[in-house]
């Protein structure tokens, strides 16, 4: 039995590699679709994806919800759960992190990053790939959980743009996160280790925020540290989007410049970490 | 010849561990470059050099003409690798697996796509293609991952211990698909420890221990120069040695040396079989008794101990490839008596 050639063949002009943004887009692309697929062989992932935050729109609800005093309105189910979906959206969102994490983690022990690596492709590729699939399934968690919200009494009161544009900030802020996760990926040992890893730091900066409780219940001195926290823009300006404010913005900066603080945090996060990462992924011994 | 491959005084430290401590090679276009050597020997960082996967503190290596440090890209283009575990995403199946090798070598869909079929019939996974690579068995994964390598018929290839790990069927299979590849035209730089491997695939050895080569040759001409041919002869009776021994002394090229509780004599001999015919008849005709006796010649093995003090399996002290050793042990057993 023989190999008939297509091309590159022993002696014959080697393939030649794409250049620059276009090699970048079409090996993402390539990677991106590789991902997408796993996804669809491992549907656990997306499932308990989705159980965690369906579980905390229960809980928070109907548990906390009678307790918790929203400015504006009478401690009730109904008005706490319309405060409640912006922050938890955005904690969906973030969560995208591990996924990231323990995905290349995992690339790297089993040896497929050094096959990745002894290819001609982007160096940049395997990370947005990754990040781009994580993208796609956090849209979808998103929507799954909108749905589940309006069961239980979430609404909108601004229209479908507004919306949308929401769902922008979300995704723009959980894209962003995903590159921490990348990074993260490419540090730890293992898999396991990368699940934690980046997990455990989301519990501090989704809580130290306006996500769950009103930032002015919060002693003084933490009241500034949730106001800059980047997660606490993308939640209000999500909020106002929805129309799910119901009292007045809280009276700092970057609350009332939500929408902008959150593009910015973003574009800065996703700047420093993709740079970050793909540097680490170039160097990286595997 | 041109050299497809060739390593000048590559250096590379992990902490205190010199795993090369200034490896020199080349390989000829067209031939298979054997790297023996006990784990931790630097074989695979060798290959991790070379195939761009790592920078080394100093040195330079150029494959296929092309410097491996400034143009890397270049040089991965020019290359497959197929690793000592077989790095194939499970989740896809043989097909998808082998088509985004394809594409990221920047192939079209469709050349991708027609390539991956061509490999798969090739390596008998035709069946098995729409199937996720998490249900193939280790000889299956691990010829899948030898196609991903060769997926645009790159001239030289690196293959870093590829048979660890498989079934002596298996083995010889994927010997032969190695076969074809160097008959066609491709350079190999083969890693191994199974010195029968070599010994069959390789035109030529390079012996690594520490992060050196430290013998260089054809398998041939490495055993010559441990020594030469013996002739082993097994007597029936304890009491038969000392009139054995002065029987084969005429044809004896050294000191004969006896094994007492073996009853074995070795006696270094030069003239091949005619020797062991005339030996033969000598014993005969003094009617000593005789349990074995043949023409040795050193193996692979041999060769082996005697440069580098130790089996092919032993101080694996800074373990390069990981927890493989065990199972290497067992396994390289039956591929011996295979």
């Amino acid at each position: 039995m023989t190999l008939s050639d297509t091309r590159g063949a022993i002696g014959g002009a080697p393939v030649t590699p794409r250049r620059g943004v276009a090699a970048t887009a079409h090996d993402s692309w390539v990677v991106a679709k590789r991902n997408l697929r796993r996804m669809t062989r491992i549907p656990e992932i997306v499932v308990f994806g989705l159980m965690q935050p369906v579980m905390f729109v229960l809980l928070f609800s109907y548990v906390m919800g009678g307790a918790i005093a929203i400015p504006g309105a009478q401690p009730s189910h109904q008005t706490y759960i319309e405060y409640l979906m912006a922050g938890i959206f955005a904690q969906t969102v973030t969560f995208a992190v591990a996924g990231a994490s323990a995905g290349i983690a995992e690339d790297m022990t089993k040896g497929l990053v050094d096959r990745f690596r002894s290819l001609p492709m982007s160096r940049a590729a395997v990370l947005t790939g990754r990040t781009l699939a994580d993208l796609v399934q956090t849209a979808f968690i998103l929507v799954v959980l909108a749905l589940v919200a309006l069961l239980v009494g979430w609404r909108i009161h601004n229209g479908v743009l507004d919306m949308l544009a929401a769902f922008g900030l979300l995704l723009l802020l959980g894209y962003a996160f995903s590159w921490i996760g990348a990074l993260i990926g490419l540090s730890v040992r293992s898999p396991e280790a990368a699940t934690s890893a980046g997990l455990i730091w989301l519990f501090p900066l989704t809580f130290v925020s306006n996500a769950f409780v009103p930032v002015s219940s919060m002693p003084d001195w933490l009241q500034p540290v949730a106001y800059w926290n980047p997660f606490s823009a993308t939640v209000q300006a999500c909020r106002s989007l929805f129309g799910n404010q119901l009292g007045p913005v809280p009276d700092s900066w970057p609350m009332q410049h939500a929408a902008l603080v959150s593009v910015v945090w973003s574009l800065v996060i996703m700047a420093v970490f993709s740079w970050l990462a793909v540097r680490k992924y170039r160097r990286a011994a595997g | 010849m041109a050299a497809a491959i060739e390593a000048e005084n590559l250096v590379k430290t992990f902490g205190d561990v010199r795993a090369l401590d200034g490896v020199s090679l080349d390989v000829p276009e067209g031939t298979v470059l054997g790297l023996l050597g006990p784990n931790g020997a630097g074989k695979t960082t060798t290959v991790r050099v070379l195939t761009t996967l790592l920078q080394p503190d100093s040195g330079r290596a150029t494959v296929a003409g092309v410097d491996v440090l400034k143009h890397p890209n270049e040089v991965r283009s020019l290359i497959g690798l197929s690793g000592q575990y077989a790095a194939v995403d499970e989740y896809l199946t043989g097909r998808e697996n082998l088509q985004m090798v394809g594409e990221l070598y920047q192939m079209s869909a469709r050349d991708a796509k027609k390539r991956a079929l061509e490999l798969l019939e090739w390596f008998n996974l035709s069946e098995a293609m729409d199937r996720t690579a998490k249900t193939y068995s280790g000889g299956m994964r691990r010829r899948l991952d030898l196609a991903a390598a060769l997926v645009v018929r790159p001239p030289v290839m690196f293959l870093d211990e590829p048979t660890t790990g498989l079934d002596p069927r298996n083995r010889i299979a994927l010997w032969e698909v190695i076969e074809t590849l160097v008959e066609q035209g491709t350079t190999l730089l083969l890693t191994t420890q199974y010195l029968e491997e070599a010994d069959r695939l390789a035109h030529d050895i390079a012996v690594v221990d520490h992060g050196k080569v430290i013998a260089r040759g054809t398998a041939d001409e490495l055993k010559r120069q441990i020594g030469g041919e013996r002739i082993e002869v097994v007597v029936r009776a304890a009491g038969l040695v000392p009139e054995a021994v002065a029987a084969l002394t005429p044809y004896a090229k050294g000191d004969p040396t006896v094994e007492k509780n073996t009853r074995r004599i070795t006696v270094p001999v030069s003239g091949g079989a005619r020797v062991l015919a005339d030996a033969i008849r000598e014993l005969d005709t003094r009617s000593i008794e005789i349990d074995d006796i043949g023409l040795r010649r050193p193996t692979l093995d041999d060769v082996f101990l005697s440069l580098t003090g130790h089996a092919t399996e032993g101080g694996a002290d800074e373990d390069e490839d990981g927890g493989a050793a065990t199972a290497r042990k067992g396994r390289r057993g039956q591929g011996k008596d295979a």
